[in-house]
C-alpha cells in the first residue's frame, strides 16, 4: 500500500526523457502521435476491442467527452494548477464558446473556422470581465465567485431569446472541410483528430509558457501570494493571465463542441461539468499536463466504458473519486517533487 | 423592473424571506463551521441536507405510520410527532455527516493532503449519495404528510403569518442562539475557536484536534438536518437533487456573511433569503439567481471578507 501511494510514476518517467537523446525523444514522440491517432480504430481492432464501448459509440465517446475533457482539463490545469486559483465556474467559457458559434452560425452563416478566433475572443474577454473584480479575492472567495458566473452564464442563456431560452439552438452546422476531410456525423475520427492536434497545440503553449517568465510568476503565486508581490511580481496581471489563458482554452473546445453536437442547450453547461473537469484535474495530478491528460481521459471514459451498469454508473464514479483520493491525495501522476509546497494551514 | 409590488407586498416578502433565509442559515451552518476548523468547503454538505429531508420523510411515514393523506393532528399529540422527526432527522443527519468526515477527510488529512484533494474526495461522496438517493427513489419526487394543520396566526399588511412560517423564524433563532452560548462559553465550544485560530497551537494546549473536527461535522449536520425537517415541513416535498440549489444558496449565505463566522452565517443567510424573495417579486423568479450572485460579487469587492468575516484584511488560502 505505501508503495502504491509513493509511487510517483512522473518522476520515473521524467528519468527516463533526460536519458534520452534527441533522435530517440523524437521517434518515441511521433510514433506516440501516431498511436493516439490511430485510436479511434482501436475498438474495431481485435485486441484492442476491449476499450470499445457498450450503447455509446467509441469513436464519438472519443471526442466528446474524452477528447474535450482532456482540451478543458488542459485549460482549467492553468488555472488551478499552475497559478493555484480554484475556478469552479470553467464550464462558463466552455458555454461561451459554444453559444458563439452556435448564435454567429445560424444567424449569421459563419463557418467554424471563422467564428473560432470570435469564440475564443469572447471567452478572454469574460475571462477579463470576471477576473478583474473576482481574483483581487483569495481562496475560497474566488470560487463562489466563479461557481456564481458559471451559473449566471447559464441562467442568462435560459433567460435569453437569442440564445433560445431553454430549448438552446438547433442545426448548428458542423465546420467546413479542410485538406480534404469531411467533418459530418458519420466520421467522428476526423473530429477526434482536429482535438488531439488541438490539444497538442495547448500542450505546446502550456509547456512554453511554463519556463518562461508567466511560468515562473505563476508558481510563485501559487506557493505564496504574498512573497511573490513582495518580490516584485505584478500578482493581479499574472492572474488575470493564467484565468485568460484558460478562458480561451475553454472557449476554443465550447466552439468545437457546438460544431459536433449541432444543438446545444443550457443543460449541457450545469455546475456538474465544472466539477467533472475540476475533478480530472485533481485525480490526474495537478499542475502536471501528463497527470491531467491522464485523468481527464480516465474520468470521460469510464462513466460511458461502464454504461452497461446504467443505473448506478455514477455511483461507481462518486466511489472511484472517494478511494482515488483516499489512495493517492496527489493525484495519479503528481507533480514534479521541487515543485510540491506544504500548504500554510492557518492564517 | 416592478417596484410597485415591493411597496405593495413589502411585509409579506419580508416575512417570506426571512423564514426562508433563516433555513438556509442553518444550512450555511454546516458549510461556515467545517470551514472555520478545516478551511475547506464540506461539499458533501447539500448531500447532508437532501438525506435529512428524506430522513424526515422516512420517520414520519414509516415509522409513525402517517400517509400521504393522513389527517392532520393536533394538541400534545402534534407537538411531539413534530419533536419527534425533528430530532430523528438532525440525528440522522449528524450520524451522515460525521460519517463524511471520516469517508471524505479524515484519512486525507492525516497525510497532510492538499486542500483540493479533500475537495474531490467530497465531492465524490456528495456524488455518491445524490446517485444512491436517485437510485432508491428511482428519481420521483415524493411527497410527505401534512401533519401540520396551516392555520395563520393573522395578517399584518398582508403579511400572512402562518404557523409554519412563524415556525421556520423561531426554530432557527432558538438554535443559534443555543449555539452560539455553546461555542462561547462551553469548554468544547472554546475547543473550537482555538482550532479554527490555530491548529498547531491548539494541539500544543492539549486539545484533541480529531474530536473536534468531528465535533464540528456533528453541529453542522445537526443544524442541516433541523434544516431539513423545517423545509419538509414547509414545503411539503422533496426530490433526490433538492440538496443542489440549497447547497449552493447555503453557501452563497456562508460566504455573504463571511465564511468560518457563525453569526456571519445566521445574518448572511437572512439577507440572501430576503434578497431572493425581494428579487424575484421585482425582475421575475427567473433572473433571482443572477440577482444574489451579482450582489455578492459587489459586496465582496468592497468587503473581501463578506459582511461579517474576519478583521484581517485578506483571508489566506
Amino acid at each position: 500500500m505505501a508503495n502504491l501511494t509513493r509511487f510517483n510514476l512522473r518522476d520515473k518517467g521524467a528519468d527516463i526523457w533526460a536519458g534520452w537523446s534527441r533522435p530517440v525523444r523524437t521517434i518515441f514522440v511521433l510514433s506516440m502521435i501516431v498511436l493516439v491517432g490511430l485510436l479511434p480504430f482501436a475498438a474495431s481492432w481485435g485486441p484492442t476491442s476491449f476499450l470499445n464501448t457498450p450503447i455509446t459509440s467509441f469513436q464519438n465517446v472519443l471526442v466528446y467527452p474524452v477528447g474535450m475533457f482532456i482540451l478543458m482539463a488542459l485549460g482549467l490545469n492553468i488555472v488551478v494548477g499552475k497559478s493555484g486559483l480554484l475556478d469552479l465556474g470553467y464550464v462558463a467559457f466552455f458555454a461561451i464558446g459554444a453559444y458563439t458559434q452556435g448564435i454567429l452560425s445560424t444567424l449569421y452563416g459563419w463557418n467554424t473556422w471563422e467564428i473560432m478566433p470570435f469564440g475564443i475572443g469572447f471567452a478572454m474577454i469574460a475571462g477579463v470581465i470576471l477576473g478583474l473584480p473576482a481574483l483581487r479575492l483569495r481562496g475560497d472567495y474566488l470560487a463562489i465567485i466563479t461557481l456564481g458566473f458559471g451559473e449566471i452564464v447559464r441562467l442568462v442563456a435560459i433567460n435569453m431569446s437569442v440564445t433560445g431560452g431553454p430549448n438552446g439552438i438547433p442545426g448548428i452546422p458542423n465546420p467546413p472541410s479542410i485538406f480534404g476531410l469531411k467533418f459530418d456525423l458519420m466520421h467522428p475520427q476526423i473530429y477526434f483528430w482536429l482535438v488531439v492536434v488541438m490539444i497538442l497545440l495547448v500542450v505546446w503553449m502550456v509547456r512554453r509558457f511554463t519556463v518562461r517568465r508567466p511560468g515562473r510568476a505563476w508558481e510563485a503565486i501559487r506557493q505564496d501570494e504574498d512573497v511573490a508581490a513582495l518580490m516584485g511580481v505584478n500578482t493581479l496581471v499574472y492572474k488575470l493571465w493564467s484565468f485568460v489563458i484558460g478562458a480561451a482554452v475553454g472557449g476554443a473546445a465550447g466552439v468545437l463542441y457546438a460544431s459536433k453536437v449541432a444543438v446545444i442547450s443550457p443543460d449541457m453547461f450545469k455546475f456538474d461539468v465544472s466539477i467533472l473537469i475540476l475533478a480530472c484535474v485533481v485525480f490526474g495530478g495537478i499542475g502536471n499536463i501528463w497527470g491531467v491528460i491522464m485523468g481527464a481521459a480516465i474520468l470521460a471514459y469510464l462513466p460511458e466504458r461502464i454504461r452497461f451498469i446504467s443505473e448506478s454508473r455514477q455511483l461507481v464514479f462518486g466511489a472511484v473519486l472517494i478511494l482515488m483520493m483516499n489512495l493517492r491525495p496527489d493525484g495519479l501522476l503528481p507533480r514534479k517533487k521541487r515543485e510540491k509546497i506544504t500548504e500554510k494551514r492557518s492564517s | 423592473m416592478n417596484f410597485s409590488v415591493v411597496t405593495s407586498q413589502f411585509w409579506s416578502l419580508a416575512l417570506q424571506g426571512l423564514a426562508l433565509g433563516l433555513i438556509y442559515a442553518l444550512v450555511s451552518l454546516g458549510y461556515t463551521m467545517v470551514y472555520g476548523v478545516l478551511r475547506l468547503i464540506n461539499f458533501a454538505n447539500s448531500e447532508v441536507f437532501m438525506f435529512g429531508t428524506f430522513a424526515t420523510l422516512y420517520i414520519e411515514v414509516h415509522f409513525l405510520g402517517y400517509d400521504i393523506g393522513a389527517p392532520s393532528l393536533h394538541g400534545f399529540k402534534l407537538v411531539y410527532t413534530l419533536a419527534f422527526a425533528l430530532l430523528a432527522s438532525m440525528l440522522a443527519c449528524a450520524i451522515l455527516a460525521i460519517i463524511v468526515e471520516f469517508v471524505a477527510y479524515r484519512r486525507l488529512r492525516a497525510r497532510g493532503a492538499n486542500r483540493l484533494a479533500s475537495l474531490i474526495s467530497a465531492i465524490g461522496v456528495s456524488i455518491f449519495l445524490l446517485e444512491g438517493m436517485r437510485i432508491i427513489t428511482i428519481s420521483r419526487p415524493m411527497t410527505t404528510p401534512r401533519l401540520l394543520d396551516k392555520w395563520s396566526f393573522g395578517e399584518f399588511h398582508g403579511a400572512n403569518f402562518r404557523i409554519d412560517t412563524v415556525m421556520t423564524i423561531i426554530a432557527p433563532i432558538i438554535i443559534f442562539v443555543v449555539l452560539d452560548q455553546f461555542v462561547n462559553r462551553s469548554r468544547l465550544g472554546k475547543s473550537i475557536r482555538a482550532v479554527s485560530m490555530s491548529e498547531e497551537n491548539s494541539k500544543l494546549m492539549g486539545i484533541n484536534i480529531n474530536r473536534v473536527i468531528t465535533l464540528t461535522f456533528c453541529i453542522g449536520g445537526l443544524t442541516t438536518g433541523a434544516a431539513a425537517f423545517l423545509y419538509t415541513t414547509v414545503y411539503e416535498n422533496t426530490i433526490f437533487n433538492v440538496g443542489f440549489n440549497m447547497g449552493i444558496a447555503a453557501f452563497t449565505a456562508a460566504v455573504l456573511g463571511g465564511i468560518g463566522n457563525l453569526r456571519g452565517a445566521f445574518y448572511g443567510g437572512i439577507a440572501l433569503g430576503m434578497l431572493e424573495q425581494f428579487a424575484s417579486a421585482m425582475l421575475g423568479s427567473q433572473w433571482k439567481a443572477v440577482t444574489v450572485f451579482t450582489v455578492l460579487v459587489v459586496v465582496l469587492l468592497f468587503k473581501p471578507n463578506g459582511l461579517f468575516g474576519e478583521a484581517v484584511q485578506q483571508t489566506r488560502t
